[in-house]
């Protein structure tokens, strides 16, 4: 049954129109008096790796909580392939795998005895799912070591390997790059991307941006217990307007130029790490950049009038958005690693 | 669509594993081997102590000779405390009894050793076994962190309790036949093997505080160890009960096992004072000492029945339990 339910897996990752795997309407939380989790709402499709954004202390560990029926939600549902997860409990959770936190796993047992611990809650999982899980995350050396001796990248392996044991559809990961080296943390990434290929769906929560914008296909970002922005990273990032630097010569008349002669279509930006004051002593030949906010589409036009009133150019950088930008524009600034 | 609604089965094999490779069993086996073979010496140079002074092995003349030394004590002395004094009086009218009827009441052998360690044992000793290996069965994974994945996974959060309970019920007993085993084979090692059909004097009441032996029968050991072994057992097991929901609403294993060490500590000490305050009769950790009803020693509380004390300690025990499934299958895991 269950390997029926894996094909159909993979065979939905590619239409667009299919049941969510995913599904969460209007999440809220109330502990006490005070609202943690003020209203959370996204949808997560097959084979999709959906980034979970937010600084810490936002409300990403409660939300996953919720997800996982660690924490009843004081409002909202949860839906996991079309199954409320609040009446039909277990028939949910067996379609999740997840790491809420840190992968906590009985350190005075063996890798192998943690998964055969977690095997026995499941229906139909047998020692040869164990070792093909083993074989995924590439545990075999070890696994037969306590897991006492194991280092943080062993045990969130390790913890992956329990998450896969149920063959989920849905894989929760909270955090999964916390503590990973850099080399750790790429392979974490290339490891999350083959999962996704295969037709398992991936929700990564993480309080670092670069991390999402390389892994994730979707993103929803949460500050202080709300989501203010879902959408696909390439799509969301396409709403920040391209920044473009120039580099040009003498730079006061250019600064002067741009907004006279574009005065919709390119906005001159504060320069960055420079008081205007020191703008102002500048030689005014030095060539300084200027950054402005502007389509790159414009670029030929503006080089020609620069062109024009004998000023000189030395160079044209596009700079990409970054979600960076967009999150400090959503949060209004709000501190992020 | 129900193929996750398997048996408890694969479950319990799991609680057994944890429990085993934790080593606390090992631990409290360990405790057993170490603390038997002492006790056994104890008895023995006790016993030998007083075949020096009485210059006799008769147990009639042991017997007499006892009887004379508690009316001795009981004639010349006017400041023994009433309790005590009738203690004193009952054992008195025990140990006549006995030998009217010709019936040794302390023969030395493995089968009494066992007999006499457990009705000490029950009341403190097995009781704190049975909390330190219960203690940490749902705190522990509390405070591992391991409960969030325990929780995560498709199978009701009642029968995973359930589940801890039933191997919590297994290594209890496991507990008390072990103790068994071992002071027979240990104290067998002392004093000799034999002794199992030797008649043992049960069923004396008091009412009031008159010692009533219209039900006194002679019984063989066997039986009155039988009788021992299932009291002790009860307790034991409303003893685990009360653990698995301290451990259920504490988070900390130091603190689930510092309230049930407490309580348990408290009861013997309140057993030795409680005979004035009645109410006391409800507390769960007066009642412990089941085994006073079969020798027929003085209760903590007067007039307290076998049939009271298994309810009260029932009861309590169920509300227990009533208490630890509702919290656990409800409550938010957030740590």
């Amino acid at each position: 049954m269950a390997a029926v339910t894996r094909m159909t897996a993979v065979q939905a990752a590619e239409p667009a129109f299919e049941q969510p795997v995913l599904s969460v309407q209007g999440l809220k939380k109330r502990i006490r008096d005070k609202w943690i989790i003020k209203g959370v709402s996204f949808d997560i499709g097959a084979g999709e790796v959906f980034g979970f954004l937010g600084p810490n202390g936002a409300g990403k560990t409660t939300t996953i909580r919720m997800l996982v029926g660690l924490i009843k939600p004081t409002e909202g549902t949860i839906h996991v392939c079309g199954m409320d997860l609040t009446k039909r409990t277990n028939e949910a959770l067996s379609q999740i795998g997840c790491i809420v936190e840190n992968p906590e796993l009985y350190g005075y047992l063996t890798g192998w005895e943690n998964l055969e611990h977690f095997a026995r809650m499941l229906p139909d999982v047998g020692p040869d799912r164990i070792r093909e899980v083993t074989a995924i995350v590439g545990m075999d050396a070890r696994i037969h070591d306590k897991v006492r001796t194991y280092s943080l990248g062993m045990r969130q392996r390790l913890g992956i390997a329990q998450a896969l044991l149920g063959r989920p559809r849905l894989l929760i990961l909270d955090e999964p790059t916390n503590g990973l080296d850099p080399q750790g943390i790429k392979e974490m990434r290339e490891f999350i991307r083959q999962l996704a290929a295969g037709g398992l769906s991936v929700f990564v929560s993480s309080h670092l941006l670069s991390e999402i914008q390389l892994m994730c296909d979707r993103v929803a970002i949460i500050s202080h217990g709300a989501v203010i922005a879902v959408g696909g990273v390439a799509d969301l990032i396409r709403q920040e307007t391209e920044r473009v630097v120039w580099h040009v010569s003498p730079r006061q008349e250019a600064v002067q130029l741009l907004p006279a002669r574009f005065p919709k279509a390119v906005r001159v930006l504060e320069e960055e790490g420079m008081s205007k004051q020191e703008l102002a002593e500048l030689a005014p030949d030095a060539w300084q950049g200027i950054a402005t906010e502007m389509s790159a589409e414009r670029i030929p036009d503006v080089t020609q009038a620069l062109v024009q009133e004998g000023i000189r150019i030395f160079s044209v950088t596009i700079q990409n958005p970054t979600l960076e930008d967009l999150f400090l524009r959503v949060t209004e600034g709000k501190r992020i690693e | 669509m129900s193929s996750w609604s398997f048996g408890l089965y694969p479950l319990v094999c799991n609680e057994t594993i944890k429990m085993m490779r934790k080593r606390r069993f090992l631990v409290i086996v360990l405790i057993l081997l170490v603390l038997i073979p002492i006790f056994s010496y104890a008895q023995m140079r006790i016993s030998q102590e007083s075949q020096k002074q009485l210059g006799t092995s008769d147990w009639r003349l042991k017997t007499e000779q006892q009887v004379k030394e508690i009316t001795n004590r009981l004639s010349g002395s006017r400041t023994i405390p009433g309790s005590w004094r009738q203690q004193m009086e009952l054992q008195v009218k025990q140990l006549q009894y006995a030998l009217d009827k010709n019936i040794n009441p302390a023969t030395p052998n493995g089968v009494t050793f066992t007999r006499e360690f457990m009705i000490n044992a029950i009341g403190l000793f097995l009781p704190l076994m049975v909390a330190v290996i219960a203690a940490d069965l749902v705190s522990g994974e509390q405070s591992a962190g391991t409960i969030k994945l325990l929780l995560t996974r498709p199978v009701s959060r009642w029968r995973i309790l359930l589940s801890k309970l039933l191997t919590l019920i297994m290594f209890t007993s496991l507990i008390v036949l072990l103790t068994g085993i071992f002071c027979y084979l240990i104290g067998g090692g002392f004093f000799g093997y034999r002794g199992w059909t030797e008649p043992v004097l049960s069923g004396f009441r008091i009412i009031g505080d008159q010692l009533d032996t219209s039900a006194v029968r002679a019984i063989p050991q066997w039986r009155f160890i039988l009788m021992e072994f299932g009291l002790a057992w009860f307790s034991c097991v409303v003893v685990a009960c009360l653990s698995l929901m301290v451990s259920v609403l504490v988070r900390s294993t130091a603190a689930a096992m510092g309230i049930m060490m407490a309580a348990l500590i408290a009861g013997s000490i309140l057993s030795a004072m409680a005979s004035s305050w009645h109410s006391a009769k409800y507390l769960f950790m007066i009642n412990l000492q089941t085994t006073d009803f079969l020798t027929g020693s003085q209760t903590p509380v007067p007039g307290l029945t076998i049939g009271f004390s298994l309810a009260v300690l029932g009861i309590w025990a169920l509300a227990g339990l009533i208490i630890a499934f509702a919290v656990f299958t409800r409550r938010d895991i957030l740590n």
